[in-house]
């Protein structure tokens, strides 16, 4: 929205901080980048059991062009890793990251020549969900804390250029 | 015949990419197309490889096996149990009965797990998306068995090298009933939706053909295999881990078509199920790890008040132990073929090499073949009807 | 089945043989490079024993063993025959300065993603395969990385516990 650097800082932009941010918080449709074990437990969080339609991300578009939150789940290899950086740079701002599992936070268990070693060194991270794989429950506490630091954000600092994907 | 030149078609590569909806996990596949007709599919993989066989070159025995868990990832407990039984034919050693009837009874069930992810993802490529629903709610229930017996809901490492992590759960008997009652009615429910739909019928019967002796020359097993005919089960051939004393019929096919192939996996997953009762109500009494003293871990009770079972544990945790130098190969019947394991010993502590044969990076190579002269939709269902988890085809 | 196949061997192979070995049930016949097609196809093409199935092929790294001295590499054959359900291995011992073997691409289609993959990870090259390159390492990779003397690359700890002594290395 160009709307934020034409208007001054006055009261309008708070009560419109807090319009926005409710609105982008409670319907982020996740980019669901299901790489390997996570992935499946990232399926059981969208089944029937463990809903998160409830928490807004209904539909998980496919393409990244049409998707806010990428949620970057299970391991990255060295042959993956541009096409990650690539994903990454097609969605359209605002946009934010889960890495999901102890493999796309640090390397996980695999120490080793092809696992990159968090997914960090290539995207800026939001929030670090961590478990091997990490419970549904667990991912979804992920999912309310970044709601949380969304509710944070404001238009000031968007102006200012200070928030960028990854700053708290 | 008319002399004019005939204008030649040029064809068109499309790339089907990494990040895909429809393929499972990171798979590419370079289609050449004329039309919408598909002349060539060149499957590109290695976006998961992990190194595996390396890493488990630089740790002890038993440390290997939470890594084996992370490649077939719908089917953990197979991987551990391959694993375990190939370690144990190199040692030369005996499990207990009950080790067996337990080992038998959780890794069928594992194979109804990974079934019922299979059918659900399979349906859901189709356009049939409520089945994903079903399948995971059915899902659901093997998991908390899971959790009840390893406390991990999908990589549980419960096996070991001479037996179980730790006893089974007291409520094991009840949850594993609540699993063969409600798993049957579920079934029911896919096969009303499924089985004699007219538009699921048209975009399978016929689609992903493939004969008997080109299958047996690309090297398919599991389902794929015996959907043309051929009765080739590693649980019947070679039989492993008391195999032998259970009752139970391998279903087979007939064209060798995508149809087939799912009337087979839902027919095994109802013969899977008749094992696991068969294993419940035959289960003896007994220890739950062998006692070979110096190379399998001693029970826990024992390491909390013994001194030498102490020691024992002590000194296989840090410094493991060293079976003689030779090479063994042992297969088992995964969910998605024939999984084996070459493990070579050169008489130190830690494998010398350790191979897994990946049945889906062996029937993915088949790809071409299947998809050969039919359309761009025919090839998700050809993809799909295989059966492959990227976690084994990359290691 | 086991004394079929020595026989097999002995009349039509005999100097293809250096040795057999049968270790926890499961036979081996080491052979010369050299004769490894003609057998496949000679085993193949038997009416009697009907060996049509390749399950897998392995290949290892003698390097630092005593067991170098027959060879560096290492390839096992794994035949599986449906007829009789028995399973035997073909071993092959390759030297460092001429890794080379024939592909059998024309007899086994099966051959023909797995010996690209020993050909990545283990620098054996295969004459006659139709498109040997890479296919599961990234393109960047430089070697060989199953090979004994290619490190495991691990990302070393920055901190430890133990701040006196160094962190332990892994080989």
């Amino acid at each position: 929205m160009g709307l934020e650097e034409k208007i001054p800082d006055s009261i309008i932009l708070t009560t419109m901080d807090k319009m926005v941010n409710w609105a982008r918080k409670r319907s982020m449709w996740p980019f669901g980048f299901g790489l390997a074990c996570c992935a499946i437990e990232m399926m059981s969080t969208f089944a029937a059991h463990f809903d998160l339609a409830r928490f807004g991300m209904e539909v998980m578009r496919p393409s990244p062009r049409q998707a806010d939150l990428m949620i970057v789940a299970g391991r990255v290899s060295q042959k993956m890793a541009p096409i990650i950086k690539r994903l990454y740079d097609q969605m359209p701002n605002p946009k934010w990251v889960i890495s999901m599992g102890a493999c796309a936070s640090c390397g996980g268990v695999f120490n080793n020549y092809a696992i990159v070693q968090g997914v960090d060194k290539i995207i800026p991270v939001d929030i670090y969900v961590p478990g091997c794989p990490p419970r549904p429950e667990q991912l979804i506490n992920g999912i309310l804390k970044l709601q949380e630091k969304v509710e944070k954000e404001s238009l000031k600092d968007k102006k200012e250029g200070k928030t960028k994907p990854g700053k708290a | 015949m008319s002399e004019k030149a005939v204008p030649r078609r040029k064809t068109m590569n499309i790339n089907m990419g990494p990040q895909h909806p429809a393929t499972h996990g990171v798979l590419r596949v370079e289609l050449e197309l004329e039309g919408e007709t598909v002349v060539k599919a060149t499957p590109h993989v290695g976006y998961l490889h992990t190194g595996i066989e390396k890493t488990a070159e630089s740790k002890l025995y038993y440390k290997v096996i939470p890594m084996t868990d992370r490649m077939d990832y719908l089917a953990p407990m197979s991987n551990n149990l391959g694993f375990c039984l190939a370690v144990e034919k190199l040692l030369g050693i005996d499990v207990p009965e009950k080790v067996k009837y337990a080992r038998v009874c959780l890794t069928e069930l594992t194979r109804v797990m990974s079934h019922l992810v299979w059918v659900g993802t399979h349906a859901l490529d189709i356009g049939a998306m409520s089945m994903m629903l079903y399948a995971f709610r059915e899902r659901e229930l093997i998991i908390d068995l899971y959790e009840a017996c390893a406390g991990q809901r999908m990589m549980t490492t419960y096996f070991r090298i001479g037996g179980l992590a730790s006893e089974l759960p007291p409520d094991f008997d009840q949850k594993i009933k609540k699993i063969l009652k409600r798993i049957p009615e579920g079934m029911t429910d896919y096969e009303r939706l499924l089985t004699d739909n007219k538009i699921f019928r048209n975009r399978t019967i016929g689609v992903g053909k493939i004969s008997a002796e080109d299958a047996i020359n690309y090297g398919l097993t599991g389902p794929n295999l015996r959907g043309s005919g051929i009765n080739y089960d590693v649980r019947k051939a070679n039989p492993y881990s008391g195999y032998e004393k259970f009752d139970f019929d391998v279903p087979l096919g007939r064209n060798g078509d995508v149809y087939d192939r799912y009337l087979i996996r839902l027919e095994e997953m109802r013969q899977s199920l008749k094992i696991a009762r068969q294993a419940l109500d035959g289960m003896p009494e007994g220890p739950y790890r062998a006692s070979v003293p110096g190379v399998v871990l001693p029970l826990k009770e024992d390491v909390l008040s013994k001194m030498e079972s102490l020691i024992f544990h002590f000194k296989i945790i840090t410094e493991g132990f060293k079976p003689p130098r030779g090479a063994v190969y042992q297969a088992i019947e995964a969910p998605k073929g024939e999984l084996g394991y070459y493990i070579s010993s050169d008489g130190s502590n830690k494998p010398h090499r350790m191979r897994v044969r990946p049945p889906s990076f062996i029937n993915l190579s088949a790809l071409p073949r299947l998809v050969e002269g039919q359309m761009v939709a025919d090839v998700i269902a050809a993809i799909g009807s295989i059966d492959i988890v990227l976690g084994e085809v990359d290691r | 089945m086991k004394e079929k196949l020595e026989q097999f061997f002995r009349e039509n192979f005999e100097d293809a043989v250096i040795r057999t070995d049968y270790f926890r049930d499961q036979l081996s016949f080491y052979l010369r490079p050299e004769y490894l097609f003609e057998v496949c196809q000679a085993l193949m093409a038997d009416n009697d024993l009907e060996v049509k199935m390749l399950s897998d092929i392995c290949s290892l790294d003698w390097l630092g063993d005593p067991e170098e001295a027959d060879g560096r590499f290492e390839v096992i054959y794994n035949l599986y025959s449906l007829k009789h359900s028995y399973r035997f291995f073909i071993k092959i011992r390759l030297s460092d300065d001429k890794p080379e073997v024939d592909s059998l691409t024309s007899l086994w289609h099966t051959a023909d993603w797995l010996e690209r993959e020993i050909y990545d990870l283990m620098g054996i090259k295969f004459i006659g395969h139709p498109d040997l390159r890479r296919i599961l390492t990234a393109d960047d990779v430089d070697g060989y990385p199953l090979r004994k003397d290619f490190p495991l690359t691990y990302e070393k700890p920055r901190f430890s516990y133990n701040k006196d002594g160094p962190p332990e290395v892994i080989t």
